[in-house]
């Protein structure tokens, strides 16, 4: 299945790019100091960098805060019901391979709701960018316990302190089979924008989880990993295949037990990559199977319907 | 099993019939399947119709099973009622289905298992030892596999079936699994015919047509008709997940997409099924997805997403009984309400449903047009009873029915509205990857929006796009073709069905006008929205009664009858249902007609 893209000739090139400029849309109706503008910011940036022209992007989200996400980029896309972003993206990636496709999503959506999706969306390995805003809170109703949310954490369903056992979202992952897992943090935009980057450019299904703070339901939430705050963001210390004796001691993004050891650190753990693997997408698989289906076969369709019938004679 | 003439050859009579239906009984694992389909498929090439039930226990292995066929030269429309011929492998095969055998029929049974009645008068009885007869052609095991091809090679010889034609099936089945398994399928079904039936003293010729067929004839069940008519209408992408009965369609279309450079994915439940069809929906590629009553329950919300994001989305259920897991191996027409109404809001959608398995070829390519042309999804309500049927029918011409579709990525603009509100209420959609001229780009959304897409929830804007959204249903009905009355557009009494009992129901109006009851029946294809006119004909008789396989529920009328109340503001109407897992029977329906007639006249009574 390819798509010729449309004819461009009549508008102006530079009203094409996926630039700064050209993406930004509505005025976000987050809360002011919300972490999710800076993944905006990073996802405008990101796709001025790689050159995208308008057309060639979808943005997908499901429901929350963070899922207001595609209304505030000028570009296509859907915001879907509450979970169930992962399975629109992939239907969409699967049969329109001219267009890269990116899921935004919250905490809710990836984890609880959603979490089957994420499974399963991880272990097809779908050619997919997905970014987790993770406030570790259910903000857009007004402060209820996340999957995220840490022990002890007080909401209007949990007044006492939430007793539930957080997700770790980046040690699911990997367990769920994900090719590419890394952790950033909104308040860090260079190391955001760096973790983006590397997640767009991996063939298959990656994600990003970032911390995006809620300012009104989850404030100071992580602060703990940010220098200036007090705390510390301690960034994984990759393998640089470079010869030296400290490279023995460097993370390989490959070792699944290594990333597995990385992400149950104690909070806030570490940020950067965890893991990275290469193996077929199910993009490529499904093209395999319809290329050799197709294969020395010279007749049309229609006649391959037709030989179908005859079989039934 | 009308007789129509006879003459004698051989010295063995020949009885010429206008049609049989035989019954063959036995246990699941005994291939009695495979013998109805090649005998079905037989009666294709033959230029006979022909018409299958069949019943399977829902357990993994064991269990009583039945295959019923009713083959003749004429068209059929049901799978008839009683049997002329019943094949009992087993003392429970004979005991359970001896009473379905119409009087003077022939019994069949394997005297190796079998015991009949020995005052048992009413039946022909032959005798055949087939077990021990099957082991002694295929040599020395024990194992009695192979018995169903004997018992092929037997109807062969007494129904003077064209052996060449089921040797060639045997061939086409078996060949590829190697002479280990071909050699004994062949030795079996050889011995089968070479049964000396001078016992019998008659061979019995099923009429063909007499100027043959126009067309050549398909074979083949409800299910792969769905996924044949999926095809050739355009689909190109699907996701499901596995439930009895859907997962054949599932099954066939994963295979055979690939081949018309589609895909259709196992997703990990049925939500994300039909999030992933919506996607390739949205994306312009033509995308349905699937299932049976538990499962649509569980696609609900994002049906109501279609409705309001208006992506157009082909969504089966193939009906089997519940509630809950229910009875997942029989047939019933009770999810209608769900198909109408699954989904929160006010949400109209397209539903359809096809009434034999040649209609579920031409309906849900119908349906396929159909949601295109509305943005809106389809629901297609097929059911266990055609899913599993075996039917020949006449080969569709694909030059007219085959259609190539591709996402329109032509650009759009300036100021294009995706949700423009329209008189009609249809606005043209928009698929990723196209250029918007002006360089605004449309979201979908399930929000409220105006006419751009953007969120709105006023409440003039929420009026206006439901209004929208209803709209433009409301113009399909103003196209869809009238409702047609089978019989007299007039009369006593109205019999209205819907989906797979179209053939009993008109069966049933064929015995009962005989009888000399003025009785016409309509049914009802399109359930949303319903053709123009349906009031018209019932205030044209004095009953209107509504058969269908579900409860009459606390008001003592099933689905379609409450729809039809509700509707047209009538509580002429009033039901005739049955539960009990089975197609209706003519017989069923014409003494349910009668007692209500009856009731009717004589309230009390």
């Amino acid at each position: 299945m390819t798509h010729e893209h449309s004819n461009t000739a009549q508008v102006p090139e530079d009203l094409l790019k996926a630039t700064r400029k050209n993406l930004a849309s509505d005025h976000p109706t987050w809360c002011p100091g919300c972490g999710d503008f800076s993944v905006l910011n990073a996802y405008f940036k990101l796709n001025e960098r790689r050159g995208m022209l308008k057309q060639q992007i979808t943005t997908i989200s499901g429901i929350g805060c963070s899922s207001r996400f595609p209304y505030f980029v000028n570009a296509h896309g859907a915001h879907f019901v509450h979970g169930r972003a992962l399975t629109l993206a992939t239907g969409l990636s699967l049969s329109r391979p001219d267009l890269h496709v990116f899921v935004f999503f919250g905490d809710g959506d990836a984890f609880s709701i959603g979490g089957n999706h994420l499974t399963h969306t991880a272990r097809k390995n779908v050619k997919l960018t997905c970014v987790v805003m993770d406030n570790s809170v259910y903000g857009l109703t007004k402060k209820q316990t996340s999957p995220t949310s840490p022990l002890g954490f007080k909401s209007k369903t949990d007044p006492w302190g939430s007793t539930d056992t957080p997700i770790n979202p980046v040690k699911k992952l990997i367990a769920d089979g994900a090719t590419f897992v890394a952790r950033s943090h909104a308040a860090m935009p260079d190391h955001l924008l760096a973790m983006m980057e590397r997640a767009m450019d991996h063939d298959g299904f990656s994600v990003v989880e970032v911390l995006s703070e809620c300012t009104e339901f989850n404030r100071g939430a992580f602060d703990s990993a940010l220098a200036r705050k007090g705390g510390q963001f301690r960034i994984i210390d990759e393998k640089k295949n470079d010869g030296t004796p400290e490279d023995a001691g460097r993370h390989d993004v490959t070792n699944e037990l290594a990333a597995l050891k990385l992400a149950i650190e104690p909070w806030p753990g570490y940020f950067g990559v965890f893991y990275q693997i290469h193996k077929p997408t199910k993009n490529d698989n499904e093209s395999k199977l319809i290329e050799d289906a197709m294969k020395g076969d010279s007749r049309s369709e229609m006649e391959r319907l037709q030989a179908m019938f005859d079989m039934t004679k | 099993m009308s007789t129509v003439s006879t003459e004698t050859t051989k010295g063995l009579k020949k009885v010429h019939l206008e049609e049989a239906v035989i019954r063959i009984a036995g246990n699941s694992q005994d291939g009695i399947q495979s013998v109805g389909d090649m005998l079905s498929r037989l009666s294709g090439r033959s230029a006979r119709g022909v018409i299958t039930f069949q019943t399977f226990p829902s357990t993994i292995s064991g269990g009583p099973s039945i295959f019923q066929l009713r083959v003749g030269g004429h068209r059929l429309k049901s799978v008839g009622d009683e049997s002329d011929v019943l094949i009992a492998f087993y003392q429970h095969s004979y005991r359970d289905h001896i009473k379905v055998l119409r009087k003077g029929g022939l019994l069949i049974y394997d005297s190796d298992h079998v015991t009949p009645d020995p005052d048992e008068k009413r039946f022909h009885l032959i005798g055949v030892p087939m077990t021990s007869l099957t082991i002694e052609a295929i040599g020395g095991t024990a194992k009695d596999k192979g018995k169903n091809l004997f018992l092929m090679g037997l109807i062969a010889r007494l129904f003077d079936l064209e052996s060449d034609k089921l040797i060639a099936q045997i061939n086409e089945r078996f060949g590829k699994r190697g002479p280990k398994v071909l050699d004994p399928a062949l030795k079996a079904y050889n011995a089968g015919y070479a049964y000396d039936i001078s016992t019998v003293g008659e061979v019995f010729e099923i009429e063909k047509d007499p100027v043959g067929r126009a067309h050549p004839q398909v074979c083949m069940d409800g299910n792969q008709a769905l996924a044949y008519g999926a095809i050739a209408g355009g689909i190109r992408f699907g996701a499901g997940y596995p439930i009895t009965p859907w997962s054949s369609v599932m099954e066939i279309l994963r295979v055979q997409l690939p081949k018309f450079g589609g895909s259709f994915i196992q997703a990990e439940d049925e939500i994300a099924a039909i999030g992933m069809a919506l996607g390739a929906a949205y994306g312009g590629t033509l995308a349905m997805t699937g299932s049976s009553g538990p499962g649509l329950s569980l696609k609900s919300e994002i049906i109501s997403y279609a409705v309001m994001a208006e992506v157009p989305l082909l969504i089966v259920d193939v009906q089997r009984g519940g509630p809950s897991t229910g009875m997942p191996t029989n047939v019933e027409q009770s999810d209608l309400n769900l198909a109408l109404y699954a989904g929160h809001g006010d949400a109209p959608r397209i539903v359809i449903a096809p009434f034999s398995v040649r209609d579920v070829f031409y309906a849900v390519f119908e349906a396929i047009q159909l949601m295109q042309e509305y943005n809106c999804p389809v629901i297609f309500l097929s059911d266990y009873s055609l899913a599993t049927r075996v039917e020949t029918w006449p080969e569709p011409n694909l030059k007219e029915y085959f259609r190539i579709h591709k996402p329109d990525l032509s650009p759009k603009g300036p100021n294009f509205l995706p949700y423009k509100d329209t008189p009609s209420g249809v606005s043209e959609r928009i698929v990723p990857g196209s250029l918007m001229t002006d360089g605004n780009y449309p979201i979908i959304s399930g929000l409220e929006h105006n006419e751009a897409g953007h969120p709105d929830g006023s409440p003039a804007m929420h009026t206006k796009m439901n209004a929208k959204r209803r709209r433009k249903l409301q113009t399909l009905r103003d196209k869809l073709p009238k409702p047609e009355v089978y019989g007299s557009d007039k009369g006593e009494v109205l019999l209205i069905g819907w989906g797979s009992t179209k053939g009993p129901i008109e069966e049933a109006v064929d015995q009962l006008r005989k009888e000399g009851m003025e009785i016409s029946s309509l049914h009802v294809r399109y359930l949303c929205p319903l053709q123009k006119g349906i009031d018209k004909i019932m205030d044209r008789f004095k009953h209107v009664f509504v058969a269908e396989l579900n409860d009459p529920g606390i008001y003592g009328f099933g689905q379609l009858a409450g729809l039809l109340r509700s509707v047209y503001g009538t509580n002429r109407i009033s039901g005739i249902n049955k539960t009990d897992g089975l197609p209706f029977k003519v017989r069923e329906l014409v003494a349910a007609v009668k007692s209500k007639v009856m009731q009717t006249v004589h309230p009390s009574i």
